[in-house]
């Protein structure tokens, strides 16, 4: 290292704020250069005579005292505002509590809406019928079969269609009770599972657009269309009773 | 404390001033606790304690803050050929503070924060907010300068 360089460097190694490797150069260098020892001596030197005691102005005996006073003091002006603060506190988090209690006496209260009980009825009678065995009073995959047997057994006779060729096969037919009335419900199979469409006729005479609702791992899908009511209910994936619904009602 | 008033004093240049200051600055620091981010509790309050000082120094004193020129920056480099020995440990306290007094500010305030307070460069750059490049040279020329005036007041002395 030449002198010029260690000559900038100086300061830092005598600081030790160099790195290592530059550190060991200096010391090498330093080891062989004569002016450049004086010089660091001289910052050796120069460090001892600025940092001793004699120079350093220590702190009086009452400024301690008088600052902690000072303190003290602002202390007490200061206290004032975090009273104010915690009262702000406390009303936000009355007003959450009153919003959070509010919330769920609502949420308990709530009575569900008219599809939901619907759903949950349709539901109720698509698991029934898997349960007790009793899946169909007339077995028969032939729709002119089913179709006949509900007449006289209801004020309406629901359009049955067989859907074999789209994958849903007609299994038959049963008579079930749903939103207070009787309903002719059809049963349809998709491979393993069983589809029941729950049919009756609409009081009034709108149609609406299908809603599709999940109770209990089985999808439900609800649509009005002229002047029936149609409620398919299975376990399938939401996709494919949606696929269901959609060759019924192309028909 | 005694390090916060050691630089109000240095850097201020009276007593009852540098009280005042590390009054201020003690308040200060109570109201920002808030922006202490952890680290040095004392390069801290040094901070404060310096930033109190040239608000004060701004108010009362604006002449003495006038920010050191290039020009009179290189004065202190010149000279520096043929170093002879210094022998300092014989000379007189009041030479010393004196010279350390006439320094300007920003050599002054990073002389005491490396030589009384043991600061690190990365430390007296965080209170003194310049690149740590700036306080190595800072330090350097600040040096130059002690010991050029040092050597020369201690010749005047002898002379004398």
């Amino acid at each position: 290292m030449s002198c010029k360089d260690t000559r900038s460097l100086l300061d830092g190694y005598l600081d030790h704020e160099l790195d290592l490797v530059r550190s060991v150069e200096i010391e090498r260098h330093l080891k062989e250069c004569g002016e450049c020892s004086i010089r660091y001596e001289n910052l050796q030197s120069l460090r001892a005579g600025v940092s001793r005691d004699s120079l350093y102005y220590f702190a009086p005996a009452g400024l301690q005292q008088r600052v902690l006073l000072a303190l003290s003091k602002e202390m007490r002006t200061e206290s004032r505002l975090p009273v104010l603060v915690w009262r702000w506190f406390g009303a936000a988090a009355a007003l959450i509590i009153v919003f959070v209690v509010m919330w769920s006496v609502i949420r308990f209260m709530r009575k569900p809406s008219a599809e939901e009980l619907l759903a949950q009825e349709a539901v109720s009678s698509h698991v029934r019928s898997l349960m007790v065995d009793h899946l169909t009073d007339v077995l028969s995959s032939d729709q002119h079969t089913v179709k006949p047997w509900f007449i006289g057994k209801l004020d309406f006779a629901p359009r049955v269609d067989d859907l074999s060729s789209q994958g849903f096969s007609l299994i038959g037919g049963r008579l079930d009770y749903l939103d207070n009335r009787q309903v002719a419900a059809l049963i349809y199979q998709r491979r393993q599972h069983f589809i029941n469409l729950f049919v009756w006729p609409e009081a009034g005479n709108s149609n609406f657009p299908q809603k599709v609702l999940t109770r209990q791992g089985y999808n439900v899908v609800h649509w009005t269309t002229g002047g029936m009511n149609y409620c398919a209910v299975s376990e399938i994936s939401e996709s494919e009773l949606q696929e269901f619904v959609r060759v019924l009602q192309s028909r | 404390m005694n390090a916060a008033y050691n630089l109000a004093r240095w850097l201020t240049g009276n007593e009852t001033d540098a009280e005042d200051v590390v009054q201020e600055a003690c308040l200060r620091a109570f109201r920002f606790l808030d922006g202490f981010r952890g680290g040095d509790c004392r390069a801290w309050l040094l901070t404060i304690v310096r930033n109190t000082c040239y608000t004060w120094l701004q108010q009362n004193r604006s002449s003495q803050l006038t920010a050191i020129s290039d020009e009179r920056a290189e004065q202190f480099e010149a000279a520096d050929s043929n170093p002879e020995k210094l022998f300092l440990q014989q000379l007189d306290d009041r030479l010393i503070r004196k010279a350390i007094a006439d320094l300007p500010i920003e050599f002054r305030e990073a002389v005491i924060l490396r030589e009384f307070e043991g600061l690190s460069y990365k430390e007296i750059a965080d209170v003194a907010d310049v690149p740590i490049g700036t306080v190595m040279s800072r330090l350097a020329r600040a040096r130059r300068r002690l010991q050029q005036i040092l050597s020369s007041g201690k010749s005047k002395e002898v002379r004398a």
